[in-house]
């Protein structure tokens, strides 16, 4: 599907006829049908991954066909609306925020235009309250008193395939970013109510294959690219010698090494794609400089986690490995890597899914001798949290000149701003690797900023205009600092990022480079021993 | 149209009392029964309500955080907008509660050529609904006037603050006029503001005009229609009804039964709807958690200790020939493992 020319682009997210520029669709919302056309959806999951994770023990993934989403037949299970509404009754007595959620919205509006969805689509129902209307109209029409008794006058709609479609269209235009929950008066959190629908989706076995590929990749072969062991580690390797021809230094690494201090963990995109790949020689030359007794895993070689964006049971499954990485081990604590969903897991669900991890220790740097006692039961630090200790306490040798070609700005990622709270952790190890570096408009930065517009899944090819619409709000803030001070690199703290930013700039703001915070440590680090050669571009350097 | 409804629904609520406690020996009905009836409804249904959330279990943490999370020493937590500790919580809570502080930060967007996008401080709908709820609490205190005998010494400061400008007589209440606003300025932004008007329902026009009902006919009975609107013998009525012992012995104008009548109606549907909210907002998960998930446990009841990872064995049973090659230390040598086999 051809992506639109920008200037056609630019012209039609202003001046489009959509709700976000100001024309009013002359039908009620439940009367318009989802309509999927090439461009539009994210291409259904191959049968046979479908089957391979319906395979596994403790995962229900069924259904597995071939189907496409323009096919008015979905083939779906005889029994379907069934399935929907006793899973969505399961999932109401299981999540306490789904109920509330369901019932406390008062349609006030103040999340309409928070979504970077309906900023760059305009289509009404990315307005995270409809899109929780959505479900709320079939869980009003089954689960409540004024539902049953009105119906459609108290706004409840019957469960049908229709509804169905729409669900899988705008449950698949919603990256759980939390954006909307921040500004709702009740905190009402699209991501939940987005989860659900994509649990409830899978039961029927509707699901998109760029999200269940990688799972099963992760579930098999420990990471999302499919990476065997030896593949992996080669690419690690590669890396290591590239950062020897660039500074002289010899990277010393191990996989898989028993009694290692720490277990390193990041997104295996990071080792496999630019501009991930300097992030990952930044990691490199960051644990050689203070000589950390650290072990990659090619079994848990995966930081992100695919099951996030499918159901409770699978983001548990694939989860699962980092702790039994570190207890096989043995290792005192983990380090993760700079991603956001990753951290999404991590901070918010991994303990309660996988802990207690009363194997390892709270985590403490054996360089600085900082106990991280916000990490005391995970037992795992982020990469940002463990450098900016190490810098407030002197051990790294930064040169910021090494960084004189780059003039940078920050992207806060979704989970990490808005699920963690890590918002200045990567700001204060700028401030020391950078000369300067500039912030973007205040809506845009902090808890109030905009996704990329391809998380949780969706940065696959088939829908590449709905991305760039999606992600025209963090693109703009982007070309707001680039026109105002020169900007030519953004910065940021996730490897879907890293990804989808690059797409996302190319075709906005071309030039603009994306990079990772840990890029910028690494090219600013000085050495011991180093024999560095002349490098422009930092660890970019083509030499 | 969805709000003319929510009109033909509240007019036919006027009718029904208006003209039902108008028939001989209906005044029993209207006057004790339906107020019976609907605070049983209210306090049941909104217990009901309240339990069937808290059956439901709070899986993960899952906070919202607005701010900076407590970690290093050198990196300044956000206390409010990202609380790790209880009383940070109750802290926050306290804000969004009493001061809507989530709505304070609304901003409204708006997309130019260029294209550009702008983001602009909004404090429109935060406004109105602080008139309108807090002018509404005031209006319910008031009205404890009625239920509480003698009256209580606070009472009578909040009715002097409240009538402190001295318009007319009885002098004007200002919580009055505040409700009849706040519930125009915010119906007049369901109309005009296109996100709004468009996803608005019959649930969310309704109580609107219910309550600016329940509003003007409690200001004709104070100011205007005063045939026999006596008082005492309305405090009679309530002082009954808070008793247990009603009585109805004289006769009280039909506005009186109108106005409970729809006070009635407001409380049976309260807990049925999303007035809810009033409750949910003390148990919404992403705000009232404190952002402390790697510092301790958060437990989840129905968590799944059988769910396992695809095991280390089985990875390495697959790929062992790879690992070995590539140097990466493995658990079972190959001859091992071949002798298992």
């Amino acid at each position: 599907m051809a992506v639109p020319k920008l200037e056609q682009l630019s012209k039609s997210v202003v001046q489009g006829p959509s709700l976000a520029t100001g024309a009013v669709p002359t039908k009620d919302w439940m009367d318009i049908p989802a309509i999927f056309k090439p461009g539009n959806y994210a291409y259904p999951a191959k049968q046979e991954k479908v089957a391979y994770l319906n395979s596994q023990k403790d995962l229900h993934f069924p259904n597995a066909r071939e189907w496409s989403p323009e096919d008015d037949d979905w083939k779906l299970p005889e029994d379907w609306k069934d399935i929907i509404l006793k899973g969505l009754k399961e999932r109401l007595d299981k999540f306490r925020s789904l109920k509330i959620f369901m019932d406390c919205c008062v349609r006030c509006g103040a999340c309409a235009d928070k979504c970077h969805f309906f900023l760059g689509t305009g289509d009404p129902k990315n307005m995270p309250v409809l899109r929780a209307e959505l479900l709320r109209s079939v869980y009003r029409n089954d689960f409540t008193l004024g539902g049953k008794l009105l119906g459609a006058m108290a706004g409840a709609r019957e469960m049908t395939v229709g509804v169905l479609k729409e669900w899988f269209m705008y449950s698949y235009q919603c990256t759980e970013c939390r954006r909307c929950s921040v500004f709702c008066p009740y905190g009402i959190d699209t991501a939940e109510v987005t989860m659900m629908l994509r649990e409830l989706l899978h039961l029927v076995g509707v699901g998109i294959n760029w999200i269940l590929e990688p799972a099963s990749n992760s579930n098999r072969t420990g990471n999302h690219m499919g990476l065997q062991p030896h593949t992996f580690k080669d690419n690690v390797d590669f890396l290591a010698d590239d950062v020897e021809n660039l500074t002289g230094v010899k990277i010393n690494h191990s996989f898989n090494r028993k009694g290692a201090e720490v277990l390193f963990i990041t997104p295996s995109a990071d080792v496999f794609a630019e501009p991930g790949l300097y992030t990952a020689m930044g990691y490199l030359l960051l644990f050689e400089h203070i000589g950390l007794d650290y072990t990659w895993s090619t079994y848990a070689s995966e930081g992100g986690n695919f099951g996030l964006f499918t159901n409770n049971e699978l983001m548990k499954k694939l989860n699962g490995k980092m702790y039994a990485e570190a207890k096989r081990l043995g290792v005192k604590y983990i380090i993760g890597g700079e991603c956001g969903h990753m951290w999404r897991v991590v901070h918010q669900y991994m303990d309660t899914m996988n802990g207690p991890a009363d194997f390892m220790e709270v985590p403490k740097s054996s360089i600085t001798g900082t106990t991280f006692n916000n990490a005391a039961s995970t037992k795992m630090v982020h990469i940002s949290e463990f450098t900016a200790d190490l810098i407030k306490n002197g051990k790294l040798k930064l040169d910021k000149s090494r960084n004189a070609h780059v003039k940078a700005t920050f992207h806060d990622s979704c989970n990490p701003a808005r699920a963690m709270g890590l918002i200045d952790e990567p700001r204060y190890i700028l401030d020391h690797v950078l000369d300067n570096w500039v912030e973007m408009p205040e809506n845009t930065i902090r808890e109030q900023t905009f996704c990329c517009g391809s998380g949780t899944g969706l940065n696959t090819d088939e829908i590449m205009e709905l991305r760039m619409r999606s992600g025209l709000p963090r693109a703009n803030a982007v070309k707001h600092v680039i026109d105002k001070h020169d900007v030519n690199t953004l910065s940021c703290v996730c490897a879907i990022d890293r990804a989808t930013l690059t797409s996302l700039m190319n075709y906005w703001n071309p030039g603009c480079n994306v990079c990772g915070v840990s890029e910028l440590v690494g090219n600013a680090l000085v050495m011991d021993g180093e024999n560095r050669q002349e490098l422009d571009e930092g660890l970019r350097t083509l030499v | 149209m969805k709000y003319a409804f929510s009109f033909l629904a509240v007019i036919a609520l006027i009718l029904i009392a208006g003209l039902g406690s108008q028939i001989p020996g209906m005044q029993y009905f209207f006057g004790v029964a339906i107020p019976y009836l609907a605070i049983m409804l209210f306090v049941g249904g909104f217990v009901y309500r309240v339990m069937q959330w808290a059956k439901s279990p709070v899986p993960f943490s899952i906070p919202t955080t607005c701010g900076q999370g407590a970690s290093l020493d050198f990196i300044k937590q956000d206390k409010l907008d990202c609380p790790s500790k209880t009383s940070e919580v109750v802290a926050r809570m306290f804000l969004e509660i009493f001061l809507f502080r989530s709505l304070f930060r609304n901003t409204k967007s708006e997309i130019h050529d260029g294209p550009k996008i702008s983001y602009e401080s909004s404090k429109w709908l935060w406004l109105f609904a602080l008139l309108f709820h807090y002018s509404f609490l005031l209006i319910v205190i008031r009205h404890m006037r009625l239920f509480i005998d003698p009256i209580p010494f606070w009472l009578s400061a909040i009715e002097g603050v409240d009538s402190m400008l001295q318009i007319g007589a009885p002098t004007l209440y200002l919580s009055s006029v505040a409700l009849l606003g706040g519930i125009a300025l915010l119906f007049g932004r369901r109309l005009v503001n296109p996100h709004v008007r468009y996803i608005s329902l019959n649930n969310d026009y309704f109580p609107l005009v219910l309550i600016f009902a329940i509003g003007l006919t409690g200001i004709l009975m104070r100011y205007f229609l005063r045939t026999n609107i006596d008082i005492i013998n309305i405090k009679n009525l309530a002082m009954g009804l808070v008793t247990f012992s009603p009585v109805i012995t004289v006769k009280i104008g039909a506005i009186f039964y109108i106005h409970l009548f729809l006070v009635s109606t407001l409380l049976a549907y309260f807990p049925f709807s999303k007035l809810m909210h009033m409750g949910g907002v003390f148990m919404s998960p992403t705000r009232n958690m404190a952002n402390d998930s790697r510092a301790k446990r958060h437990i989840n009841p129905w968590n799944d200790p059988e769910i396992k990872p695809h095991s280390y064995a089985g990875y390495e049973d697959e790929f062992r020939e790879f690992m070995v090659d590539a140097g990466i230390p493995v658990e079972k040598e190959l001859s091992a493992a071949k002798d298992e086999a």
